[in-house]
């Protein structure tokens, strides 16, 4: 923990009272981090990178946007074609919302994966989780402003879910529309909200942030860093790579905004809202459709609780679940590299994921194979429900008694040098670059 | 074993997702080579101003472009004063004036394209019920696109055995469900073009197909102009970015 050296007496007088500079000194630049870090430790930072774009493109945007139900959609299309690079903004905008999600889907997999929830850092998990859940609120609520037939149809059904609640279910539903359909009261509060979530956002970023300087970085072994010999100070180290992957995903984004700025939406939100007529399929963006696939899943009534109160407690209890996550899976070791038997289940989670994807998007009754009729999407997407719960709630508990993990190295240093090449790997390594 | 568990459920997958997006039953578009495709795609400014033709002499009749301006005309080819002779060709209600009177004057440039029926329920009355939606959008606003437009505006076919149309209806093969109120809106002749270019279904279909791609996203040329400079300053960038990564980075390995 050494002082910068600070020579300009303005920062000098300014860091003697408000030790700005000292803190970004310990934080961005000498802040010890664990050498070993893959690329996948790249997404955290480029969440919130894109944070920041979405709140600036988003302030722009809301210059010139009009939320109200006869003059939204219009104020939409008017940025696209009159506001000078009005469509460069918002196609950052929209495509920045897919990216996000894209960038802390991976984030948080890469965290399953290292075991970057266990002790000691459940809360900075926990934070996660809760950021995820304001991106999907946010998201949704953002998605319903350009008042096309999507926007109002998804909002509709979204909404909707609440009525669920026994009792007070429909009471909720027109509280949260301020009036008795999706309305112009609806468009106004949501776009309040809308304005509102993503500063929360970053304030639970801010935490997030707070948590994971604590203990500082998880890594690819999962051992704690024993050392200096373990660990590099963040810059220019950390700041370089991070850089480079800001670089590789400019590249793959640039390529969304410019040459498929409409290949994630749906055509049907470029059709003015009707209340009059329902669209064919309702589908939300393709970052819910995991969730709506279990949404639909549940076909079946339990006792007093019907299919549908059901399936939204499904729903949000396959995200609340990972509030649990720490306290499920009780393996001491980290890593999935150490635990055999996890790594691959780690990866059957991952297609699971990608299967209810599959089957949101697609209608319940659909065959799933064309020459076997009677296996329908509702089916497959009941069974990768089933198994989404059963890896949290059953083998993640089960594995951390049964399972065997491999021995771990005694620090970072070891495996980092010792490569998995020998000791004249190592040796060589450092000639090549000289 | 377990990699192997981890191959085939991973195979499966990947099978079911392919079928999935196979799967749907209706005919498959034609698909068609446009000039707006592609990396370095652009618009022929000659179909542009061949589709407004179409749009202006036959579509106009029953689908609005309410998003689209006169003055927007500029940008695909057409002149100041050939902008200025188009609006003025149109009548636009405007008011009230000092009077306090709705009055009717000859279109400006600045004026929208103007509706061919005063509000929703007028065009009902008007189309037996059915509403013709504007087109503004409607490249964007359909799955296939352009691909689609074209496909329905030449999808016209007598209805197969035991598919029964019904009085006011025709069957198109590529709309969903296949029965639209809209009767085949193209004959061969149905314009005559200023560029002498023989006006058969196809042509006018592609033409105003174009015209329509160009009314859904005007700034499709600007964004991929833009767009390659983008994308070769970021890779340059980005190989910059790797080199002082690896330099930097050259001590820890």
């Amino acid at each position: 923990m050494s002082k910068p050296q600070i020579t300009n007496p303005v920062m000098k007088w300014v860091d003697h009272r408000l030790p700005v500079f000292t803190f970004m000194h310990h934080e961005l630049h000498e802040y010890p981090t664990p050498k070993n870090l893959n690329y996948f430790w790249n997404f955290g930072s480029l969440a919130g990178i894109i944070l920041v774009t979405m709140i600036v493109t988003g302030i722009v945007l809301a210059m010139h946007y009009t939320p109200h139900i006869n003059h939204a959609f219009d104020s939409v299309e008017r940025i696209m074609r009159d506001v000078n690079y009005g469509w460069l903004i918002r196609y950052v905008h929209m495509n920045g919302a897919s990216a996000f999600f894209i960038v802390v889907f991976i984030h948080i997999f890469r965290g399953l994966y290292y075991g970057s929830y266990k002790a000691p850092r459940e809360l900075l998990w926990m934070l996660g989780v809760v950021i995820l859940l304001l991106m999907m609120a946010t998201a949704f609520l953002g998605y319903v402003l350009p008042w096309g037939q999507m926007s109002f149809w998804g909002a509709t059904v979204i909404t909707n879910l609440f009525s669920a609640i026994p009792l007070i279910g429909e009471p909720i539903v027109t509280w949260l529309w301020g009036g008795f359909s999706v309305d112009n009261a609806t468009l106004n509060r949501f776009f309040s909200l809308h304005f509102l979530l993503p500063f929360v956002i970053v304030g639970v970023v801010v935490l997030h942030i707070v948590a994971l300087h604590t203990h500082g970085s998880n890594n690819p072994v999962g051992i704690d860093t024993t050392g200096d010999d373990d660990q590099i100070p963040f810059h220019p180290y950390y700041t370089v790579k991070d850089l480079f992957g800001l670089g590789v995903f400019l590249v793959v984004f640039s390529l969304f905004v410019f040459y498929a700025p409409n290949y994630l939406g749906h055509p049907d939100n470029y059709v003015p809202a009707d209340p009059l007529q329902t669209p064919p399929h309702i589908v939300p963006e393709w970052y819910f459709l995991p969730f709506y696939a279990i949404l639909r899943s549940i076909t079946f009534d339990i006792w007093i609780l019907d299919a549908k109160l059901l399936g939204v407690i499904a729903m949000f209890a396959s995200i609340g679940l990972l509030f649990l996550l720490p306290w499920l899976d009780r393996s001491p070791v980290r890593s999935a590299r150490y635990r055999p038997i996890y790594r691959q289940f780690f990866w059957v989670l991952v297609i699971d994921c990608f299967i209810l994807g599959i089957v949101g998007a697609n209608a319940p009754d659909d065959p799933v194979f064309r020459n076997l009729g009677s296996f329908q999407y509702i089916h497959l997407g009941m069974i990768s429900t089933a198994y989404y719960f059963f890896h949290f709630l059953v083998l993640l508990p089960l594995l951390s008694v049964l399972e065997k993990p491999k021995p771990l190295p005694a620090s970072i240093n070891e495996p980092v040098l010792g490569g998995g090449l020998g000791s004249a790997g190592a040796v060589s390594k450092p000639m090549e670059k000289a | 074993m377990q990699k192997s568990i981890t191959s085939i459920i991973f195979a499966l997958a990947l099978g079911c997702s392919g079928l999935a997006f196979g799967a749907g039953g209706v005919v498959p578009l034609p698909k068609q080579q446009w000039s707006s495709d592609g990396l370095f795609g652009t618009f022929d400014r000659g179909a542009l101003q061949r589709g407004f033709q179409v749009y202006n002499e036959v579509c106009a009749g029953c689908h609005s472009l309410r998003l689209v301006a006169y003055r927007n005309l500029i940008d695909i080819g057409f002149t100041e004063d050939q902008v200025k002779k188009i609006a003025a060709s149109k009548t636009v209600k405007d008011g009230p004036n000092d009077q306090g009177e709705m009055f009717e004057r000859p279109g400006k440039p600045s004026d929208r394209f103007v509706m061919p029926f005063p509000n929703k329920q007028a065009a009902r009355a008007a189309n037996n019920g059915a509403y013709p939606p504007d087109l503004s959008l409607m490249v964007k606003a359909r799955m296939g696109s352009s691909d689609y437009l074209f496909g329905l505006l030449t999808g016209y076919k007598d209805s197969p055995k035991g598919v029964k149309v019904p009085e006011g209806m025709y069957y198109n093969q590529y709309y969903p469900g296949h029965l639209i109120a809209m009767p085949s809106p193209l004959a061969d002749g149905s314009v005559e073009y200023a560029d002498k270019t023989k006006a058969t279904v196809n042509q006018m279909a592609k033409d105003v197909t174009a015209f329509l791609a160009w009314t859904a996203e005007p700034e499709m040329e600007d964004r991929k102009r833009i767009g390659i400079k983008v994308l070769l300053f970021l890779i340059i960038l980005t190989g910059m970015l790797y080199a002082i990564k690896r330099k930097i980075w050259s001590d820890i390995h």
